[in-house]
C-alpha cells in the first residue's frame, strides 16, 4: 500500500460528449488538508463522487486509501467518511440516535459507540441537546455534528462536499478547528469549498476549471505564481478562463 | 448483522416519531373495519313500506301484522287512496307499497285465488327486487300456514341452506376484502415513501457512500413495516371476531402465514415503487391512488370478477390482492386447508420474489 491517501491519474468522467471531468491527475498525502476548488459546474462533485465509489470513472486510474476505484469500491467505502452538500443527518432522530445509527452502519460495537459518542457529544458541547431531535438544532451545530459523525468511525480519509454552505463566519471558523483536529489525528481531509478564506486554511489546493485541474499548490505558492494578493484573485484569474456556464 | 440491526432500529425510530405514518398504519384499518362493519352495509333492512288496505278484512290485517314484525320492513302509516301512493313515493317516504283489493278475502274463499299488488321504487333496482322477493315469500308462507293445500298430494318445497354463512352476516363478505384492501394500500404506501424520503433528504447519498449493500437497505426498510403490519393484522382479526362476529373457521396459523406472505408481496411492491420514483409525493400518489382503484375493482369483493369482460379478467390476474382474497375467504370463512389454496399461495410467492428482484435491480447504488 502506498503512503499517499489519494492518487489520481488522468481520471475522466464523460456523460455522452460532455467531459465533466477531463483527465485530472493529482496526489494527496496522508494527513493533508486538500482543498478542491472550482466554480459551479467545474466538475468538483463529479470527481469527488468517483473517488467515493458513488460512480465509475469513464477512464483513467485512481486509488483511494490504497484501493482501486474500479474494483475495490466496497473497501474504499469502509475506509472513508463523507459529508454531503445536503445536510445528511436524520432530522427526526435525536443526536444520540443519529450517532448510534451511523456507528452501527460502519460496524462499530455498541459499547464503542456509547463511549466514543459520549466523548464526541461532550467535545461538541452538545450534552444538553443529546436527546433533542437533530431538526431542532441550529444549522451551525448541525454541520459540526454532521462532520463529527462523518469521522466517527475513524476513516483514513474524509470527503467534505461544501461543508460550510450557509454558515456564519464564526461557526465556519469553529468548523475548521474541527477539521484541523481531525487532520492532527492523521485523517486526510479532502474538502470542496466556495469560500476563498477557507482555501487559505488548506495545506494544498487544486483549482478546477472546465473539468481540468488548472492549478495545484500551496496557497502561498499559488498567490506567488499568479502574482496575486489574495486567493480570491487567483480564483478569478482562473475562473475567467472558463468556457462552460455554471448550471 | 450489526449494521442491519442498527438500520432496523433507526427505521423504527422514524416510524414511531412520525405520527402521520402511525395514523395511516393503525387508524385507517380501524376506521375501515368500523365503517364497513356498521355504516356501510349491503344488506337491505328497514325498507319503508305502506299499505293501502281496501279490504280491511281478517286476511289483509294478518298480512299487515306480519309485515310489522318483519325486521326488513319499516311500516309507515297506512295509505288511504291510490293517488296517495304516488305522493308518498315522491316524498321518498316509502320504497314499497302493498295494495289489497276490496274483495281480497272473498276472492280467496270463492276461487282460491286472490291478488295483492306490490309496488316498488325501482330507481334502486336492488332494493326493489329484494323487497318484492321478501313480500312474495311472506305471502307464500302465510298461505301455507293458514291453508295447507289438501288437494295437492305432491309438493316440492325447496329447503334453503346458505353454506359458510348461515346467519347471512353481511360482515363475512367484506372483512376479507377490507383486510386485502388495507394491506395493499397501507403496506405499499408506507414502504414506498420510506426509501424515497432518504433520497429527498439527501441521506441516501451518505448511505451509498457507506459500506452498505442494497439488499440490506431494502430488508431494513421492509422489516419494521412487516412487524407493524403483522400487529395490524392481529388487530383487524380481533376487531372482526369480537366486534363483527366473523369467526376464523380455518387454521389460524395458516391464515397468519398466508397473510405474512401477502404483506411481503405488498412491501416488495412498495419498495419497487420507491426505487422508481424520486419524490415522496409521486410515490404516495402511485401507491395510494394507483393501487386503490385496481384493488377495489379487481379483488373481487365489490364486483364479481367472473362477470367482467375478458380483458378486465386478465388484468385482475396481476393484482396480488385478488389471490389473497381467495385465500383468506377459503381459510377464514370456509375453513379449508392448504391443499385448496396452494395455487394462489404459489402465485403470491412468485410475485413477491419477482417484485423484490426487480426492486433490487432498480436500486441505484451509484449516482450519475
Amino acid at each position: 500500500m502506498s503512503n499517499k491517501a489519494i492518487i489520481c491519474q488522468d481520471l475522466t468522467k464523460q456523460f455522452g460528449a460532455f467531459k465533466a471531468v477531463d483527465h485530472i491527475s493529482f496526489e494527496v498525502e496522508q494527513g493533508e488538508i486538500f482543498g478542491f476548488l472550482g466554480a459551479n459546474g467545474a466538475g468538483k462533485t463529479t470527481a469527488m463522487r468517483m473517488l467515493c465509489g458513488l460512480s465509475f470513472p469513464t477512464s483513467g486510474k485512481a486509488t483511494v486509501a490504497g484501493f482501486d476505484v474500479y474494483h475495490q469500491q466496497e473497501k474504499i467505502k469502509a475506509n472513508i467518511g463523507y459529508m454531503s452538500q445536503k445536510f445528511s443527518l436524520y432530522e427526526n432522530l435525536t443526536v444520540t440516535e443519529n450517532i448510534e445509527f451511523y456507528g452501527g452502519v460502519y460496524g462499530l460495537s455498541r459499547t464503542e459507540i456509547k463511549k466514543r459518542g459520549g466523548d464526541m457529544i461532550d467535545m461538541l458541547g452538545l450534552s444538553q441537546s443529546a436527546k433533542k431531535l437533530v431538526g431542532e438544532l441550529p444549522l451551525g451545530w448541525k454541520q459540526k455534528l454532521s462532520f463529527s459523525v462523518a469521522i466517527f468511525h475513524r476513516p483514513k480519509i474524509v470527503f467534505l462536499d461544501e461543508p460550510t454552505g450557509g454558515v456564519d463566519p464564526l461557526t465556519r471558523r469553529q468548523f475548521w478547528d474541527l477539521i484541523y483536529s481531525a487532520a492532527a489525528d492523521g485523517i486526510t481531509v479532502f474538502v470542496t469549498t466556495h469560500y476563498m478564506d477557507e482555501a487559505e486554511y488548506c495545506n494544498r489546493i487544486s483549482i478546477m476549471v472546465d473539468g481540468r485541474v488548472e492549478a495545484l499548490d500551496t496557497p502561498t505558492q499559488l498567490k506567488h505564481s499568479f502574482q496575486a494578493q489574495t486567493m480570491d484573485e487567483v480564483f478569478y484569474q482562473l475562473a475567467r478562463r472558463a468556457q462552460r456556464t455554471a448550471d | 448483522m450489526k449494521q442491519l440491526l442498527a438500520f432496523i432500529r433507526k427505521e423504527f425510530h422514524h416510524v414511531f416519531r412520525d405520527k402521520r405514518t402511525l395514523l395511516i398504519l393503525f387508524g385507517l384499518p380501524v376506521v375501515q373495519i368500523l365503517l364497513f362493519g356498521f355504516a356501510l352495509s349491503s344488506e337491505v333492512k328497514n325498507i319503508g313500506i305502506a299499505v293501502l288496505d281496501n279490504a280491511q278484512d281478517n286476511n289483509s290485517r294478518q298480512l299487515t301484522d306480519r309485515l310489522q314484525t318483519n325486521s326488513y320492513f319499516l311500516v309507515k302509516p297506512a295509505i288511504h287512496s291510490y293517488p296517495e301512493i304516488e305522493e308518498r313515493f315522491k316524498k321518498g317516504e316509502i320504497k314499497c307499497a302493498l295494495v289489497f283489493p276490496a274483495d281480497f278475502s272473498a276472492d280467496m274463499e270463492r276461487s282460491g285465488k286472490a291478488q295483492v299488488q306490490v309496488i316498488a321504487d325501482a330507481s334502486d333496482p336492488n332494493t326493489a327486487t329484494i323487497a318484492v322477493n321478501y313480500i312474495s315469500g311472506m305471502v307464500n308462507s302465510y298461505l301455507q300456514q293458514t291453508r295447507p293445500a289438501p288437494h295437492l298430494n305432491y309438493q316440492i318445497l325447496p329447503q334453503l341452506r346458505l353454506l359458510y354463512n348461515e346467519e347471512q352476516n353481511g360482515s363475512l363478505n367484506f372483512v376479507p376484502g377490507v383486510i386485502a384492501l388495507i394491506f395493499m394500500i397501507v403496506c405499499t404506501a408506507l414502504t414506498s415513501v420510506s426509501v424515497v424520503r432518504e433520497k429527498e433528504m439527501g441521506t441516501m447519498e451518505v448511505l451509498l457512500v457507506s459500506p452498505f449493500s442494497p439488499i440490506m437497505v431494502l430488508v431494513a426498510k421492509a422489516i419494521p413495516y412487516l412487524v407493524l403490519s403483522i400487529i395490524n393484522f392481529i388487530l383487524i382479526i380481533l376487531l372482526s371476531v369480537y366486534l363483527l362476529d366473523v369467526q376464523v373457521r380455518g387454521n389460524f396459523l395458516l391464515l397468519f402465514g398466508e397473510s405474512v406472505l401477502f404483506i411481503i408481496t405488498c412491501l416488495a411492491l412498495g419498495l419497487l415503487i420507491s426505487n422508481l420514483t424520486n419524490s415522496q409525493q409521486t410515490a404516495m400518489l402511485i401507491s395510494m391512488m394507483g393501487m386503490m382503484l385496481p384493488t377495489l375493482l379487481f379483488t373481487g369483493f365489490l364486483f364479481p370478477i367472473e362477470n367482467m369482460p375478458i380483458p378486465l379478467q386478465v388484468i385482475s390476474r396481476i393484482v396480488p390482492s385478488r389471490y389473497y382474497y381467495i385465500i383468506i375467504k377459503a381459510v377464514m370463512l370456509k375453513g379449508l386447508d392448504f391443499s385448496y389454496i396452494w395455487k394462489e399461495t404459489l402465485v403470491l410467492a412468485c410475485m413477491s420474489v419477482g417484485l423484490l428482484g426487480i426492486a433490487l435491480a432498480k436500486f441505484k447504488t451509484r449516482l450519475s
